[in-house]
């Protein structure tokens, strides 16, 4: 090992790179229902044997109950808004032209929320309670997956 | 340990088929295996006071705060919950974790359950792996996880001279012991020459030396005493636990010994209060996610002297009287990473639920011949730093 | 219990399943960049590899000279307490040969990787890098290396401003 002082080098200080995955991700046994169900414009949630509750999204399991969904319903695509947000800024933070309003959706019968978009509403237009129904994307355009419902919209 | 509380029992366990790539998401395997430890306990989800989740990193199941994700396949809905995670250690920390939730007189019930899906990362988790290398002095060289692993072994093998003839016995032993587990992914019955000419991946690691990446979970329901006596007539205790890590410096230790797992191994026989651990250990379950693992853990357990666990071992006759099911010590009687597969946690998991079988004379075509009373389990992993140690009775 | 259980569950899917669409899944590929602060050890040690220096840190407790340097001995849990530079020349202590590239595709060409000892690094304390200008068949623990580095001009910086290392053979000296 040498013992000369060579002059001090300045720090580096940052490194730079990323972390990047690819993945493929199965549905699963309830999720290939849900998102079938999509494809052909219905909502299909579970139904708890134990407790009687209706999941959407479905689950092969009860939450609470912790037992195995023995069936499968159709709920209807009517719903009420639980809670609500408006959101100014988009996922990288990034400044929206338009505000878009975002809601967990009750849907009728069922328990649980769907997070999903309201449309052809006014931010100022939205509050709890409000009853909304799905809009879906045209049938050949839908690809089994949550996009297939475009928005909810107010219904009287 | 003077401060333990409580005797704490294994009384149910449960595991799903352990495969390359299901159908099934994280949270429904997590499902199955913990519905299966809890029908095998004769309890239901409303009996468990608290749950504890162990998973691999993240990045395998694509998913950000994955305990969180997986809480309610695991039973863990409005429960105390928690996650914990050593690396490919955390299968046997899960339940340690829960064994002290137990211990401290906290809990009466806690389901341990671990999960992995690896599949999600597409084609191959190998990508995910690189992220757990330091990002500026170690993933610039481009490594792969496999090189840890084939330094590792070369140094075990030069420092004692050790074959790879001799550490392919144990690819050899162990698939072939995994034909009769119902969930293995890589049973079969190959031959020392099979591994030898297998596909070399990274010297001296070839494809047979490896486990396979895979889907799968694994469950157990641990129960304080009075509650154990209560429910089963075959409690199998928790006499012994221990963990140890070493730093992430990894090229800053010799490679050959696994330090760790000897310093995990000591806490936890201390505690069982066993003193020759070959003599008074009758089937093992060390981690062998490559073949010359489960040397280099076996040592690290003190079942053989240093770069002795193969000695004078020379052909299959050789290793099945030594450490086959009917041999002088049982080890892997599961099949192992080898046969059985690797779903990180859920492997090292699988081998406590082998224990447990074994112990209970429940192990069916795997059931070792000696009429085991005590076993030991052990896991491996982060960055080739931790060890993880359970010692088992019946 | 294993004997009494009937049924182990789990559906297995196959690559093909996967990708060829027969089953549905959901793509996706997450990226998250990052900006790592290097922090003064590691900082100072990659200034250090620019200039082609390799520089380390000791204890004087334990007496251990670290490289990668650390700013803090993990065995004695106090500050490391001066800079020390070590030589270019080491000694393999494991190696390997890989076929298999970051994302587990063959290689036709191995990548020889070794962990090496520094000259002036304590007994057991090595860097990971690659070999080079040496066949598999010729590496053996205990072989004598030393540093190939890029131009200076090229140096950036980073732990691959060492190209590689080599063999020091006989008659060549580099352990001077």
């Amino acid at each position: 090992m040498s013992l000369e002082r060579p002059r001090l080098p300045h720090e580096i200080r940052h490194w730079f790179g990323d972390m990047e995955c690819d993945y493929v991700y199965t549905l699963g046994i309830a999720g290939e229902k849900f998102y079938a169900g999509l494809k052909e414009g219905r909502i299909i949630g579970s139904k708890c044997p134990s407790c009687g509750a209706i999941w959407v999204p479905p689950s092969l399991y009860c939450p609470e109950c912790f037992e195995e969904t023995s069936e499968w319903v159709e709920v209807p695509d009517e719903g009420t808004v639980y809670t609500f947000t408006v959101a100014y800024v988009g996922p990288d933070g990034e400044p929206l032209e338009e505000p878009e309003v975002y809601a967990l959706i009750v849907l009728d019968g069922a328990n649980g929320g769907l997070l999903h978009k309201l449309g052809e509403v006014r931010p100022e237009e939205a509050y709890i309670g409000m009853r909304v129904k799905a809009v879906w994307a045209p049938e050949g355009e839908r690809k089994g997956a949550i996009t297939d419902i475009k928005y909810f919209r107010p219904v009287e | 340990m003077a401060s333990v509380k409580r005797r704490v029992a294994v009384i149910g366990a449960g595991i799903t088929l352990f495969r390359r790539r299901m159908r099934e998401t994280g949270r429904e395997l997590s499902f199955y295996a913990a519905k299966m430890a809890l029908e095998t306990a004769g309890i239901t989800i409303r009996d468990v006071d608290a749950v504890v989740c162990g998973s691999a990193p993240d990045a395998f199941d694509g998913v950000h705060m994955k305990g969180e994700y997986l809480l309610d396949g695991m039973g863990g809905h409005n429960k105390p919950y928690v996650r914990v995670y050593v690396g490919g250690g955390t299968g046997v920390f899960t339940p340690i974790a829960a064994w002290w939730h137990v211990a401290s007189g906290h809990f009466d019930i806690v389901l341990a359950i671990a999960e992995e899906k690896m599949s999600s990362c597409h084609p191959h988790p190998q990508k995910a792996f690189t992220t757990i290398f330091d990002p500026i002095y170690t993933r610039p060289l481009g490594p792969n996880l496999v090189w840890i692993f084939a330094l590792e072994m070369q140094r075990y093998m030069s420092v004692h001279g050790v074959k790879k003839e001799q550490i392919a016995l144990i690819s050899v032993k162990n698939k072939r012991n995994a034909l009769d587990h119902p969930c293995a992914q890589l049973p079969a019955k190959i031959t020392v020459q099979d591994v030898l000419n297998s596909e070399v991946m990274v010297w001296p690691v070839q494809k047979l030396d490896i486990s396979p990446p895979s889907d799968g979970a694994a469950a157990v329901v641990l129960a304080a005493e009075h509650v154990a006596k209560r429910l089963t007539d075959d409690p199998v205790w928790i006499e012994g636990v221990g963990w140890c890590l070493d730093s992430t410096y990894w090229t800053n230790r010799d490679l050959y010994y696994p330090k760790y797992v000897e310093y995990a191994a000591r806490m936890a026989y201390k505690m069982a209060g066993i003193k020759n651990p070959p003599k008074e250990i009758d089937v093992a379950e060390p981690y062998d996610p490559f073949d010359y693992k489960e040397a280099h853990h076996a040592e690290g357990l003190m079942l053989a002297r240093k770069g002795e666990y193969l000695k004078g071992i020379k052909d299959e006759d050789d290793i099945f009287a030594r450490y086959g099911r009917d041999g002088d010590l049982p080890i892997c009687p599961s099949g192992g990473l080898l046969g059985v597969g690797n779903p990180i946690a859920a492997a090292g998991l699988m081998k406590v639920c082998e224990i447990f079988w074994q112990l209970r004379g429940e192990a069916g075509k795997r059931q070792v011949k000696n009429d085991p009373r005590t076993g030991v389990a052990q896991a491996w992993g982060d960055l080739m730093q931790v060890g993880t140690v359970i010692v088992m009775r019946a | 219990m294993s004997v009494k259980i009937r049924e182990y569950r789990g559906t297995p899917y196959s690559r093909k399943d996967l990708e060829e669409g027969r089953v549905p899944a959901f793509r996706d590929k997450p990226r998250a960049r990052y900006a790592w602060a290097c922090g003064p050890a590691m900082g100072r040690f990659l200034a250090e590899l620019k200039e082609g220096r390799i520089i380390g840190r000791r204890c004087r407790r334990c007496g251990r000279v670290l490289v990668p340097p650390r700013m803090f001995c993990e065995w004695c849990f106090r500050p490391t307490d001066e800079w020390v530079y070590v030589r270019d020349t080491g000694t393999v202590l494991t190696f390997s040969a890989s076929y298999l590239g970051p994302a587990a595709e063959r290689l036709k060409e191995p990548i020889i990787i070794a962990v090496i000892q520094l000259d002036g690094a304590s007994p057991g304390i090595g860097i990971l890098h690659k070999l080079g200008e040496v066949k598999q068949e010729e590496v053996h623990v205990g072989m004598r290396v030393k540093a190939v580095w890029k131009p200076p001009e090229e140096r950036e910086g980073a732990i691959t401003d060492i190209l590689y290392f080599k063999p020091i053979r006989e008659g060549q000296g580099g352990g001077e």
